[in-house]
């Protein structure tokens, strides 16, 4: 889960971070009112979207006087913002920051992430703040260093000691570097974050070293301990089937193409796409019911896809473990009864109860196509959405 | 022969009065898997499919001599059930649990470091050595005795691959599915070392997804040390970069993680990878019989 610049850095305050005051704003006279209320000479308007790349598609602007606030939070509020994050649809600018402008010396970047080779949290830092850390990693990797934290005693002052100093911060502040960088650390495991990133984090005229960015994602496993975090969630950002799926803990994707995919298992649920991709048809999305699934979890999940418009046609791929074959088989029934399935129905039973679910589905009435293999059910289903 | 687990293995399931727990308890006992103990807290004394439930893992260890376990115990409690088979020295936890916190994972990654227990998962089917022991979730019917290894970062995957094999009469050593979280106990490597040693094992079935780094280095290891063949399937390659597919570990970022990455590395060990699922069984087919290894695998 993503949450808006302005939420991360009410979480970095809070952890002794110093980041720039600033007031969110929905409207443009909340902008206007903010910007008063900071009563600096310049202002930043800043596009709250979960999506990176704001300033280079022209969602940050600075004003110098009221009148250019108001003027560019009208152009940017409703605004749909396209960068390299959000995909070709962009993204509609719904709540703005309004925040005050800080004097910049020079610009560097910080991010935590977890390590899957070391199965640590890993502090990355470099002087080459404000661009993209992945190039910096591919065409630079002599500027970005690392500190692999161990969880035991957490980041170590002397390690962040050692990064400030490897990322030329001015030595009369890599004290408060570091004390930002623990700040930083702390703020990442009491939330259960998956990434923090403060791109750039800024060193100004007054020798103060601020965050002048906050990105933070998290852990979708560690929500249910995070009600705070919560609490930020703006579903305005998220997909709406994906946001009724994960009311019912069920795993689903959007994507482009015309085919359901109903699976249990990420694999599976990838390896059926790649299948459907192989036979020349296009997935509508990636949804994998899990293993703890009830019929009416199915259920669920059946609407959800129908629900997409674009959707010709529903390929049920189930390869039972934990996940019984006979609860599928319920959950279809009706779900194709509540909704009037108008759209072709492939499925493909094998694993645990399969006898029971093919049974089931044998007496439903249904007109639903059974598939004996993975490869014959995308085939079919292929073949019938044309 | 087999790797990890055999017919003495002696299984303790964790959080065995849970409902999905009691179910797959049932299979396994039905598979002949010798299950000695349970644990819930709070139920020690009581019995369930006539195996006795203790409090405390340490317990149910000194009365039975169980030597592996296997959780079934929900998230949030998940990494701690983990702890303790760790601290009570089994030789193997597998942990079937999904969705467990990533940094309770790391935790349990470094308390575990220098000690004996060997954990497999989470987020993983479990370990089978057909007609000998099922630990896990995994249908039984679908395996098959025989000579082929089995190592799959997913669940459903491995069932595709392991009965497409059993349907060609290619049974199998042992089937480990090793899990899809970005923090896991045995990785690949592990697994492909024991095949390898293992007299049993002719060839191996390695499946992959997008994600991570796991599948290169595994075929930097195969190329340099394996003496048997590999054949592979990597899931995910019309994944579009940036959506996480339900394993937390199943992302395309920053352009890593691809699939194609992935076969191109595994290709270049030598490993052969099956263009779609459904041939997994027949691109093994394919190899053991260039390596004069058919007629060995083939059950009879």
């Amino acid at each position: 889960m993503n949450i808006h610049e302005y939420q991360g850095k009410q979480i970095l305050k809070q952890y002794g971070v110093a980041v720039p005051e600033g007031h969110v704003a929905f409207s443009p006279e909340e902008a206007v009112k903010a910007a008063k209320e900071l009563g600096t000479d310049v202002v930043v308007v800043k596009a709250q979207i979960h999506a990176g790349g704001r300033g280079k598609a022209g969602g940050v602007k600075l004003a110098k006087n009221l009148d250019e606030v108001r003027t560019y939070s009208k152009e940017l509020l409703g605004k749909v913002l396209v960068t390299h994050q959000t995909g070709p649809e962009g993204k509609e600018v719904k709540r703005l920051y309004i925040e005050a402008g800080s004097d910049i010396q020079k610009e560097y970047y910080l991010g935590l992430v977890l390590d899957r080779e070391t199965s640590r949290v890993t502090l990355m830092g470099s002087e080459e703040g404000g661009m993209d850390i992945e190039e910096v990693a591919a065409n630079t990797p002599e500027r970005l260093f690392y500190e692999e934290i161990d969880p035991v005693v957490g980041l170590t002052g002397f390690q962040a000691r050692r990064m400030a100093f490897n990322m030329n911060i001015p030595a009369k502040l890599v004290n408060k570097a570091s004390k930002l960088m623990l700040g930083l650390y702390q703020a990442y495991t009491d939330t259960d974050a998956a990434i923090v990133e403060i791109n750039p984090l800024v060193v100004t005229g007054d020798g103060q070293v601020v965050a002048l960015d906050a990105k933070f994602n998290f852990d979708a496993n560690s929500l249910y301990r995070h009600p705070e975090v919560m609490e930020m969630r703006d579903y305005d950002e998220e997909d709406a089937k994906e946001i009724e799926a994960s009311k019912y803990d069920l795993s689903y994707i959007s994507l482009d193409g015309n085919i359901g995919c109903m699976v249990n298992g990420a694999g599976l649920a990838m390896a059926t796409m790649d299948t459907i991709n192989y036979y020349g048809g296009s997935p509508a999305n990636f949804l994998d019911v899990g293993g703890g699934a009830t019929a009416e979890k199915v259920t669920e999940a059946f609407k959800i896809i129908l629900s997409d418009q674009n959707v010709k046609g529903i390929f049920v791929n189930i390869f039972g473990g934990i996940m019984k074959c006979d609860i599928i088989a319920e959950g279809v029934i009706q779900a194709a009864k509540e909704v009037s399935l108008s759209v072709p129905l492939v499925v493909r039973l094998e694993g645990t109860n399969v006898e029971l679910g093919k049974k089931l589905l044998n007496e439903s009435g249904l007109d639903i196509v059974a598939a004996g293999t993975m490869a014959e059910g995308a085939k079919k289903i292929v073949e019938l959405v044309g | 022969m087999s790797v990890y687990i055999n017919k003495d293995t002696k299984v303790l399931v964790q959080g065995i009065t849970g409902s999905t727990a009691l179910f797959h308890t049932k299979q396994m006992l039905e598979y002949g898997t010798k299950i000695v103990a349970g644990v819930t807290p709070g139920k020690g004394g009581t019995e369930v499919e006539g195996v006795p439930v203790f409090n405390t893992v340490e317990d149910a260890v000194k009365a039975t001599g169980a030597n592996v376990s296997v959780i079934y115990v929900p998230a949030p409690f998940a990494a701690d059930a983990i702890l303790e088979a760790v601290e009570a020295e089994l030789d193997m936890a597998i942990c079937i649990t999904e969705h467990i916190p990533v940094l309770d994972m790391v935790k349990v990654k470094r308390y575990m470091e220098g000690k004996k227990t060997r954990l497999v998962g989470p987020n993983c089917p479990g370990v089978i050595t057909p007609d000998e022991c099922k630990i896990g979730i995994m249908p039984g019917y679908i395996h098959k005795k025989g000579h082929v290894g089995v190592v799959s970062r997913s669940g459903t995957l491995t069932y595709e691959a392991t009965h497409q094999l059993s349907e060609e009469g290619i049974g199998q050593s042992t089937a480990v599915g090793i899990g899809g979280d970005p923090v896991n106990g045995t990785n690949f490597i592990d697994v492909l070392k024991e095949f390898n040693e293992d007299e049993d094992t002719l060839a191996v079935v390695m499946i992959g997804e997008i994600g991570g780094t796991a599948e290169e280095e595994a075929a930097a290891w195969v190329k340099a040390n394996m003496t048997k063949p590999v054949v592979g399937f990597i899931g995910g390659q019309t994944a579009p970069e940036g959506k996480r597919m339900g394993h937390a570990g199943a992302i395309i970022s920053g352009g890593k993680g691809t699939a194609a990455d992935k076969i191109k590395a595994m290709n270049e060990a030598g490993i052969e990878v099956a263009d779609t699922p459904s041939v997994i069984g027949e691109t093994l087919i394919k190899v053991i019989k260039e390596k004069g290894l058919y007629d060995a695998c083939k059950t009879h």
